[in-house]
């Protein structure tokens, strides 16, 4: 495999209804905004192919979609390919997007994704997205997914005494971050007697812990060494690829022991039946395949930032654990001690995360992937317009992106060289 | 003189939610004939008041929502019938659904345990309050008397003298 760097990056802003553009408009305005950012040395003909990220069809009420953007943009005849994982098609997009370069078959490639939720209203959306769980066991007695996270919180809440305050911090956070985020959908400063008063939308998880849904679109160009000294001046080095998956029937998960991380012990989980559904061994599986091969032996002390997937403000708790940026069990003390705000150890989601920039499914993993980028870049107060969200001196980060329950997780690393 | 061939106009109009963009309303249904296939003993029992299971004969592990194949070693399952009493493993109150489902709100899902089974099975809870709700309560299996041949034809009771 041969190095592979992340060249530039572009986003829309993430609105709850875009009726303006479609999605190939939304697309094409996040693929020049990434040109742009290379001052023109890039153009469409040096692109080699490209992968294409959407999670829905039913959104898109078109099949195919992937083949009008490709034209759209100027890319045809160039080869391009569909991906699709759920919450997690924007992270599968970018893994696929390296690998294409990784392996020597392109030299540059764009990483391009998009949803278009406002197709249809929430309910209707929602019910597309729990078609995305098992049709003939779980969707048909009135499951969706904010049920089924809020299921995953209650039983995380009885194994280690998490509260409803907890993750509501997360939100708070979360939120607060926005502000400063032009690209952001929800800039909300909620205070926790905000989060903790909105409705209850799946007991015990609350209008302001769930994330909305949106209309949006990212891209990411990748390339190789040498193509990004051609192309760009501060390319960021991609340093670590891991991906994991779990049954997509979140009651088929085993009981049994956590894998674990070079610096957990198993005497740490003597007593814990893992992952059943309070965790989520996917992203677990994950973080071990990256850290592995980006020799990160202490995720807490070995990162600066992170974007990660906070679909629910429960489930950025969850995967504080699966990180192994705490132990099992102390994500709600993790985000108590404030290690994870901007002034923390190590912040996470300073872009706003899913639940303030909105989550449209397809754009998702490639937005958190174009904020770290600049984040590594030292590139936010260009494109924010201000400073407030920069990690000083982030050299080395992480991107994580989850689909529901956890049945595709990915994690990758990024490093400044 | 023969005049132009036309096409007919259309009678009914369309529904439009804005003018600029132009929004309109446009339907999509379809009618599946969906087959359970192999997972159709399952559907079977349900609707003889049985809720089935399956369990791998080599690895000895028992699945609550049944697989024809073992996920560890590969093998063929055999279907066994499990307890019609349970535990609550977690649970949620929803207070809003997929659209399908929004006439019902709010509902009460369950993941139920039962007694020497490994995994677990998603259903409704019926009759209970969310204040009295708690992990580990025991909950019982109750089949509705005309079969929807579905899923829904099972959900949960709370047992009736039953204190804990
Ligand atoms: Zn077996």
């Amino acid at each position: 495999m041969r190095p592979v760097y992340v060249i530039a990056g572009g986003i829309t802003k993430f609105a709850k209804a875009n009726p303006a553009k479609d999605f190939r408009l939304m697309v094409k305005e996040a693929f020049d905004f990434a040109l742009a950012d290379l001052d023109g040395k890039l153009t469409p003909a040096e692109i080699d192919g490209s992968v294409i990220s959407y999670f829905s069809d039913h959104f898109t009420r078109q099949l195919k979609a992937g083949a009008m953007v490709q034209d759209f943009v100027g890319l045809c005849p160039k080869p391009h390919v569909r991906i699709e994982g759920g919450g997690a098609t924007g992270g599968l997009c970018f893994q696929q997007a390296w690998e294409s370069i990784a392996s020597g078959r392109y030299e540059v490639v764009a990483a391009m994704g998009f949803e278009t939720m406002s197709q249809v209203e929430t309910a209707k959306g929602n019910e597309f997205i729990a078609l995305a769980s098992d049709t003939d066991y779980d969707f048909p007695v009135g499951g969706y997914y904010n049920g089924y996270y809020a299921m995953m919180v209650v039983r995380h809440m009885h194994e280690f005494g998490t509260t409803e305050e907890q993750f509501a911090r997360v939100a708070v956070k979360n939120h607060n971050n926005a502000c400063h985020n032009p690209y952001a959908q929800e800039r909300l400063a909620l205070t926790l007697e905000d989060v903790m008063r909105s409705e209850y939308i799946a007991w015990p998880l609350k209008r302001h812990d769930i994330c909305v849904m949106s209309d949006g679109a990212a891209v990411c160009i990748l390339a190789s060494e040498k193509a990004a000294e051609k192309f760009c001046r501060n390319p960021i080095r991609i340093t670590g690829i891991g991906a994991g998956s779990d049954c997509m029937r979140f009651a088929d998960r085993p009981h049994g022991q956590v894998p674990l991380l070079p610096h957990e012990r198993k005497s740490d989980y003597k007593y814990l039946k893992y992952p059943g559904v309070h965790s989520f061994r996917a992203g677990r599986v994950a973080a071990m395949g990256a850290y592995k091969m980006a020799g990160i032996e202490n995720p807490l002390e070995d990162l600066d930032v992170i974007e990660l997937h906070d679909a629910y403000s429960s489930s950025e708790l969850q995967t504080y654990e699966d990180l192994g940026l705490c132990k099992y069990g102390e994500g709600g003390r993790f985000i108590d001690q404030g290690q994870s705000t901007l002034q923390g150890k190590l912040p996470v989601n300073p872009s706003g995360g899913l639940l303030a920039c909105g989550h449209p499914v397809g754009a998702t993993g490639l937005m958190q992937a174009a904020t770290l980028f600049w984040q590594l870049q030292r590139a936010i107060p260009k494109h924010f317009g201000n400073d407030k969200l920069q990690v000083k001196n982030a050299r080395r980060g992480l991107i994580h992106s989850h689909a529901g329950t956890g049945t595709y997780v990915t994690v990758t690393i990024l490093e400044r060289p | 003189m023969p005049t132009e061939p036309r096409l007919p106009e259309i009678e009914r109009g369309t529904e439009v939610f804005s003018v600029d963009p132009l929004t309109i309303r446009t339907h999509f249904e379809v009618d599946y004939l969906h087959s359970y296939k192999q997972d159709t003993p399952f559907f079977h029992g349900l609707a003889k008041g049985k809720l089935l299971g399956s369990h791998c004969p080599k690895c000895r592990y028992k699945f609550a929502t049944p697989r024809v194949h073992c996920m560890y070693c590969g093998g063929p399952t055999q279907w066994f019938e499990l307890p019609t009493e349970g535990r609550i493993h977690s649970w949620t109150v929803c207070y809003f659904a997929a659209q399908e489902f929004l006439k019902e709100v709010p509902f009460t899902l369950v993941l139920v345990e039962f007694k020497g089974v490994d995994t677990l099975f998603l259903s409704r809870l019926v009759g209970v309050e969310r204040r009295d709700i708690k992990i580990g309560m025991k909950v019982k299996a109750r089949f509705r008397r005309k079969a929807t041949w579905t899923v829904r034809d099972v959900y949960f009771v709370r047992p009736k003298r039953d204190a804990d």
